[in-house]
């Protein structure tokens, strides 16, 4: 594998019945795996996935992507930490199923490494002060 | 060798006065010896910085021309309603209140997103604050509406009064049902999917004096980034749990009340919470020194997180239907590492209270006892102790009969 990335695919109304991930494994062997998925006929449909594979055939099938109607968001700046409201209280910690949470031994603090995160939301909610916030 | 109080004021005048944090003075005791550290230290600061629902301000916001009074009436401060049924121009703002309009969990799990802590915050940080009251006017107090932004530093008083805080070890929440459970001890994932937990265990205040020997009403605290004072025993004090043989309880036990003017904290150290399909609290920061005033006093404080323990209890049967039974003990130091074994398996564990936070508090105390700008005070009055007979009642409802 040369390249994995994680994307935020938009789905227009009109493509909610139509198969079109599937191409990604089928016809450029890709392999993903989707963190988040909200499909509704008739509604923009929102989908979160890991995209891994050699980078040309990622490439190609990003193009197709694209050429197909998807609108796509590269997903690294999407959650951010607000420093001024983190408590490093540790809330997020085990919670977090990517395991991008982590307590920095010696000093306490909660490290937060937004290469693991997968934009689940759930430290976004759960933080009590509120300091993970959502960008898009 | 015993000190008192007042001697070891005078060392602080001196800046001459030993001390250490609460997390120093384990080592440091450990490798002196009891004896030589209890003569060498003179204070041992402690802290913790959490989630404390009842906490909430009293406010005397000035008389307005003409004059109206709250009493009997209604009033809120950035949609937030405040208790306005005492004296025209007081009022109390909770740290869990929301706005009318705020959907609750009608909206599953709600979010809470702001309510009477995230108040305090913003007038603590100085920002305007609108009020908006409605009453019933009077011969003395004619006014009926009044709108208008108030700040801190105009107002009369703003005084934090707390009647539950710091409390002397916590439930470590879990989950045994099929579903997400939104608590107030946090998100609790399924099927034991993870513990939270809440003190700041070897750091925490009355876990460093498990018997109330130094800390009692009067004590000088560390409140909410100022001054403030322990004004009485907290609500749901209940020293009364099972204890280890180093005295501290195995359960939730002593709590403080406390009290402080609000215009001299700062908006880092009490900060607006909300607690996922929970409501909306006040995180409060809180450091308390101990005076060393015996061995005995030394060795309290020499208490670390393998040396306290904390009950499991299930959040989705035992606590909300108020039953007994634990699921587990474990340690602070086993809860610190991140993962506790239970039935076999290793479960994740997060904390809801700071632990780095409480830390810079109880160094935060030990810089200003140092530079002498904060002396020890003697509480007038003990804390109901042990002995006391103090128990924790339940509400045993009665049933309520109309007569026609």
């Amino acid at each position: 594998m040369d390249i994995s990335k994680r994307l935020v695919l938009h789905f227009p109304p009109q493509m909610s019945k139509q198969a079109i991930v599937c191409h990604l494994a089928r016809d450029f062997d890709l392999t993903f795996s989707i963190v988040k998925a909200q499909i509704t006929p008739g509604e923009e449909g929102l989908m979160v996935m890991e995209l891994m594979g050699e980078q040309r055939a990622y490439d190609r099938g990003v193009q197709y992507l694209l050429e197909a109607g998807v609108k796509i968001q590269s997903l690294s700046q999407d959650v951010v930490r607000n420093e001024e409201r983190c408590t490093h209280c540790g809330a997020c910690v085990a919670l977090c199923p990517a395991e991008a949470f982590s307590v920095e031994p010696g000093t306490w603090k909660i490290l937060f490494d937004n290469d693991k995160c997968v934009v689940c939301e759930i430290c976004v909610k759960a933080c009590p002060t509120r300091a993970m916030e959502l960008y898009f | 060798m015993a000190k008192t109080v007042a001697e070891i004021n005078e060392k602080i005048k001196r800046g001459q006065a030993v001390v250490v944090t609460a997390a120093e003075v384990i080592d440091i005791a450990r490798s002196q010896g009891v004896s030589r550290a209890a003569r060498e230290i003179d204070v041992v600061t402690t802290g913790t910085f959490g989630p404390m629902c009842s906490s909430g301000a009293f406010l005397n916001v000035g008389h307005s021309q003409p004059r109206i009074k709250f009493g009997g009436g209604r009033a809120c401060l950035n949609d937030v309603p405040v208790y306005t049924g005492i004296a025209a121009v007081d009022v109390f703002l909770g740290a869990t209140a929301i706005p009318d309009y705020d959907p609750r969990n009608r909206s599953y799990p709600g979010e809470f997103r702001y309510g009477g802590g995230h108040v305090i915050e913003e007038l603590v940080a100085g920002k305007d604050v609108r009020l908006e009251a409605v009453t019933s006017g009077s011969d003395c107090y004619p006014r009926k509406k009044l709108e208008t932004w108030i700040n801190i530093k105009d107002i009369n008083d703003a005084t934090l009064f707390n009647v539950r805080n710091a409390y002397q070890n916590y439930n470590a929440a879990a989950n045994l049902s099929g579903r997400m459970l939104y608590t107030y001890m946090g998100v609790l994932k399924p099927n034991l999917g993870n513990i939270n937990y809440a003190t700041a265990g070897e750091l925490s205040p009355l876990l460093n004096d498990p018997y109330y020997q130094t800390i009692g009403i009067g004590t000088r605290i560390f409140l909410g980034g100022g001054i403030g004072y322990v004004a009485w025993h907290g609500t749901q004090h209940c020293p009364d749990v099972p204890r280890g043989e180093n005295g501290v309880p195995k359960r939730a036990a002593g709590t403080l009340s406390v009290i402080g003017d609000m215009k001299q904290m700062k908006p880092a150290w009490l900060m607006g919470a909300s607690m996922l399909g929970y409501g909306a609290t006040l995180v409060v920061g809180i450091g308390v020194p101990i005076p060393i005033l015996s061995e005995e006093v030394l060795r309290h404080t020499m208490v670390s997180n393998a040396e306290i323990f904390a009950p499991v209890v299930d959040y989705s049967g035992a606590y909300p239907r108020r039953e007994e039974g634990i699921l587990a003990e474990v340690s602070y130091a086993e809860l610190r590492s991140g993962s506790v074994e239970i039935q076999g398996k290793g479960i994740p564990t997060s904390s809801l209270s700071s632990y780095s936070r409480a830390l810079e508090i109880a160094s935060i105390l030990k810089g200003w006892i140092e530079k002498g700008e904060f002396l020890l005070t003697e509480p007038v009055v003990s804390l109901p102790g042990v002995e006391e007979g103090v128990t924790f009642k339940p509400l045993e409802e009665k049933p309520i009969i109309e007569v026609e």
